[in-house]
Order: C-alpha cells, then structure tokens, then sequence
C-alpha cells in the first residue's frame, strides 16, 4: 500500500528536482548544438543558459524564476494500492505544490483568469492539472511534474488529408518562424507535435510529446521516427537560433505522437518546450521506496496501443483456465 | 562552434544611471548591473497609472530601471522575504502603458523579454532617454538571482500578489542583458530579424498552403505577430 505521506513527500522532492536541475538529455542536446552553432549572439545565449544551469544546480536555486504552470503526469499501475485512494493522491500533489512553491521557491503564478487573484502558492480552480494514464500488470506508481511556461510557442490548426506531409511542415514552420521571433518560444526547444485525435486531445498530445519524451528517443513507427528528423533538420535550418538571433540552433529535437482522428480532418499542434526544460519524475513502489529519474516513459507500448485486447498477465491466466 | 563570450563587449553600469552613462552604448552590448532596481508589470502600472495610486516615495531618486518581471520568491512567518531567482516576461505587452510610465517613473533603463517595437522605441523610450535591456535566454533565473543581494521593499505585496508585486531589489553584478535598443532606438532584434528574413521565401519553397485558411492571418512571414 503507497501512503499519503509517501506521495506528498516524493512530489515534494521532484517538484525540486524539476525546478533546479536540468535533465541530462536536454543538456547533453544543447551542448551538442553549441558545438555547430555558428551565429555569434546565439551561441553567447547557449553558453550563459549553461552557465545559468551550473548555478541554478550549485546553489539550489530555479533555473527559471518563471515558474511556468507546474503540473503534473500520473501513470498508475493496475496493481497499486493507495491508502488514501485516488483523491488522496490528488490532495497529495495539491499539498506537495503549496509546500514546494514556499520552501524552494518558486514564483507563484498561478492566478485566477479573469479576477487575477493569487493565492501564493501555484494551487487554484483546476490547478495544478493531473493528467492520468494506466499501466497493466504492475504496482507502482510514476509521478512526473513539468514546469512549463505558457504564453508562447504553441498552435493548432485544423489541416485536412489533402493538406498532407506539406501541410504538416508548413504550419510546424509557422509557428517557428511565428513564436521564434526575439526568442519569445525560449528556444532551442524540444518540439512536440500531436497528429489527429479530438481537437482536445491533439493538443494533449503534442504538449506530451514536447514534455514527457527526452531529447533522442523516436517514435516506434520508423516512418514517424524519419519525418521527426526531416522536421528537426527543416527547424534547424530556418537561419534563426536562440533568442531569435541569426544561427541555427532552433530544435533540440523533434516528436510526434499520433491518434486515431476523424475521417475528414488531420488536426494538428505544436507546442515548445523551452531552454529551461524542467521534468522530473518519481516511481513510488508497493512497499513505499521511491526512485528518481528525469525520462518520465511516459508512452509505454500501452499507452499507444490500437487493438481492442492488450494482452496482459492477468488477462492471459484468464484465457488458460 | 562560434565564438562566444570572448568577442563581446562588456559594461558594468552604476545605478541610478546618470546623464551621459547610456551615451555610445551600442546594441549587442553584454551589460551588467550594480545598484537598485524594481520590478514593474501590468498589476503596477494598472495600480499606478489607471488607479492613480501613488509611488512609492522617493523612487525616482532610488532607481530608475524598471524590470519587467516577478521573482520567485517567498514570505517567511518573520517577514523576511527569500529570493531564489528572477526571470523577464515579454514586454510587448506593456507597451500602451509605457509612456506614461517613463514620464511619471524617470526610468532610464527598461529590462525585459524579447523587447518592443521599433516604432515603441522611437515613440517613448528615444524621447525620455531611455533604453531597453534583454535578458538572455530567457530563463537565465538562477544567474540573476546570485545578482540579487537583499530586498529593499516589496509595495503591494499583499493586494496584487508576489508576481506582480513592485519589488525594489539590491543588486550586484547582476546579469548578463544584452543591449537591444540604444538612445537612438536602434534595435538588436530588429537588425537580426531583417538577416533571417532574407532566408524564410526559399525555406517554403515549394510548399502549398492548407485548404483552409485562418481570419486576420497574415501570409508574409517577414511580419512580426508583436
């Protein structure tokens, strides 16, 4: 059984992890794309953004003072059991919020939308988001925060199957061209695409393709995986690096997730995950023992499946009986 | 890899900036800064200058560079404030506030996010003898926060909440910022959109626009959306 204090505890801990230390594949990205920047002012902005990573990790201090809106991913084993059920998690990651915007800290930015009121400590109506998913067959959970800032660089467009790969690579170059300008989507940025779906959830898929899925991995389809690259290598030749200067350091890396969409449409987002790129995710085991990581795996072979059945353990000692 | 760090020109500014300090400082310049300055967004200049509320006394003479951003920052039950950084927002939003701003606050110095317009620069800062800092990045907190060496005063705290409280902060060797609008309203992003305009035709060479199109979209990527 995974108690109450066990999740405040452990999201109180990666909300820390998240906010000052920058993952290890983002920054691995970033210094190789330094490595053949050659537009002077960008590389300057690359090498103080490392600087800034340096400091943020020596001093225990956000590497971002612009909190983002931090929230988080749940992935919840069927086999997990919580004392204090699903609301108690909930309440958990409300409380672990509250707590680390305080003891950190973090900026407080979450604010109600049209009275503008604030009550210090990033939690308010529908805030922080909890997004769920399921994993079969196993009894922990991963807990996964993101501190994302929200003004710019991210867009939908409703493009059609007549549109095509065209299409696609027009409105991914829009709104790079659109929110690069000055810098304004805090690039070189890991790009998430969501494809098809409801309007709502291609949304949600591009915003989790850019947050949950580090710099390298590629999406199991190969002929996804090679237009992810195509759109990196296009990103990166615009002529425009970090800050909107000339350069080509735009795309730390590009990924798509895709859903089942209606028959007529091919819906479409991107979203950009900034210079400060903060994730970081705990699994809390059955018996309470946590451990930290920066790869929230969050697209499992389950969360991306197409069949009607999954075959799962449970599932199969059910068939053999 | 470009050479970075080493070419760039570097200059520590004394705060409150005097007449003659901003003279010849050109874009692209990595400045940095010692003294006080404060932060001001859309909650200040709402308070101030559509409610009539009062500045706080003897700003003016205190400091006259306004930031656009909040801290990440918290109360402590003593009252005593912990800052652990400080990170710019986009000051292209502030812009139909910032005349009047300049001419109430004497503000010399605007630091911000990704600047403002050429026509704002020509408008109310060349005017007022003022100029507009970047910050770089943008997320360079933590570095600006080691800038940050006590908080003098943070003014209505508990009405417009920390992020867009007015915070007077003490700082020391506080940046890096890049010069992005000089006393004559030259600006860096400006000069270095007009290079990567040049490049965006052929970048989409070849591809058709979308059956369907978007209100008020404009089809000329040269155009800044600001």
């Amino acid at each position: 059984m995974i108690d109450y204090q066990t999740i405040e505890n452990a999201a109180r801990k990666i909300m820390a992890n998240a906010a000052i230390d920058i993952p290890p594949d983002y920054r691995q990205g970033i210094e190789d794309m330094a490595k053949w920047e050659e537009g002077d002012l960008s590389c300057f902005v690359l090498q103080t953004m490392m600087d800034n990573w340096n400091a943020a990790s020596e001093d225990r201090r956000p590497m971002c003072a612009d909190t983002g809106l931090p929230r988080y991913y749940v992935k919840v084993g069927n086999e997990a059991r919580l004392t204090d059920g699903f609301t108690g998690l909930e309440r958990a990651l409300r409380s672990a919020t509250a707590l680390a915007t305080h003891d950190i800290p973090l900026r407080p930015n979450r604010v109600h939308p049209l009275w503008r009121t604030d009550h210090n400590n990033n939690v308010g109506i529908n805030a922080p988001e909890i997004d769920w998913s399921f994993e079969p067959d196993v009894d922990w959970i991963d807990i996964t925060t993101v501190h994302k800032g929200g003004l710019f660089g991210t867009d939908y467009r409703m493009l059609f199957p007549g549109d095509g790969i065209d299409g696609i690579k027009r409105f991914f170059l829009d709104t790079l061209v659109a929110f690069g300008k000055r810098g304004l989507a805090c690039q070189p940025a890991i790009i998430g695409i969501g494809l098809g779906g409801s309007k709502d959830i291609t949304m949600v898929l591009g915003k989790q393709a850019a947050c949950l899925r580090t710099v390298g991995d590629r999406n199991p389809d190969p002929k996804i995986a090679e237009l992810e690259l195509e759109l990196k290598r296009m990103g990166n030749s615009i002529g425009m690096g970090a800050m909107g200067f000339v350069g080509n350091a735009m795309v730390a890396d590009c990924h798509i997730e895709v859903g089942y969409t209606h028959t007529g449409g091919m819906p479409m987002s991107v979203h950009a995950f900034c210079l400060s790129s903060r994730r970081a995710t705990v699994r809390i085991h059955a018996d309470g023992k946590c451990e930290y990581r920066h790869d929230p795996e969050w697209f499992t072979p389950y969360m991306r499946r197409e069949t009607v059945e999954w075959p799962t353990a449970r599932h199969n000692e059910k068939q053999s009986v | 890899m470009a050479n970075s760090q080493a070419q760039r020109k570097t200059v520590r500014l004394k705060l409150p900036v005097r007449k003659g300090d901003l003279d010849g400082l050109e874009i692209g310049t990595v400045v940095y800064l010692d003294g006080v300055i404060y932060t001001g967004r859309e909650g200040v200049y709402k308070k101030v200058l559509e409610e009539g509320a009062e500045l706080p006394e003897g700003l003016a003479e205190l400091s006259n560079v306004n930031f656009h951003c909040s801290p990440a920052a918290a109360v402590e039950p003593d009252g005593s404030y912990s800052v652990g950084g400080v990170t710019a927002t986009a000051s292209f939003r502030f812009s139909k506030w910032m005349a009047e701003w300049l001419r109430i606050s004497n503000a010399k110095i605007i630091i911000g996010k990704g600047g403002m317009s050429v026509e704002d620069y020509r408008d109310m800062l060349v005017p007022a003898g003022a100029i507009y800092l970047t910050t770089v990045g943008y997320g360079t907190g933590a570095l600006l926060g080691r800038g940050i060496k006590a908080v003098k005063a943070a003014h209505w705290l508990e009405e417009l909440g920390n992020a867009q409280a007015m915070w007077i902060f003490e700082v020391e060797n506080f940046g890096p910022f890049l010069v992005e609008s000089d006393l004559e309203g030259n600006s860096l992003f400006e000069q270095q959109g007009r290079l990567i305009n040049a490049n965006l035709e052929k970048l989409y060479d070849g591809l058709k626009a979308p059956a369907l199109s978007r209100y008020g979209e404009t089809d000329d990527r040269k155009d800044e959306l600001i």
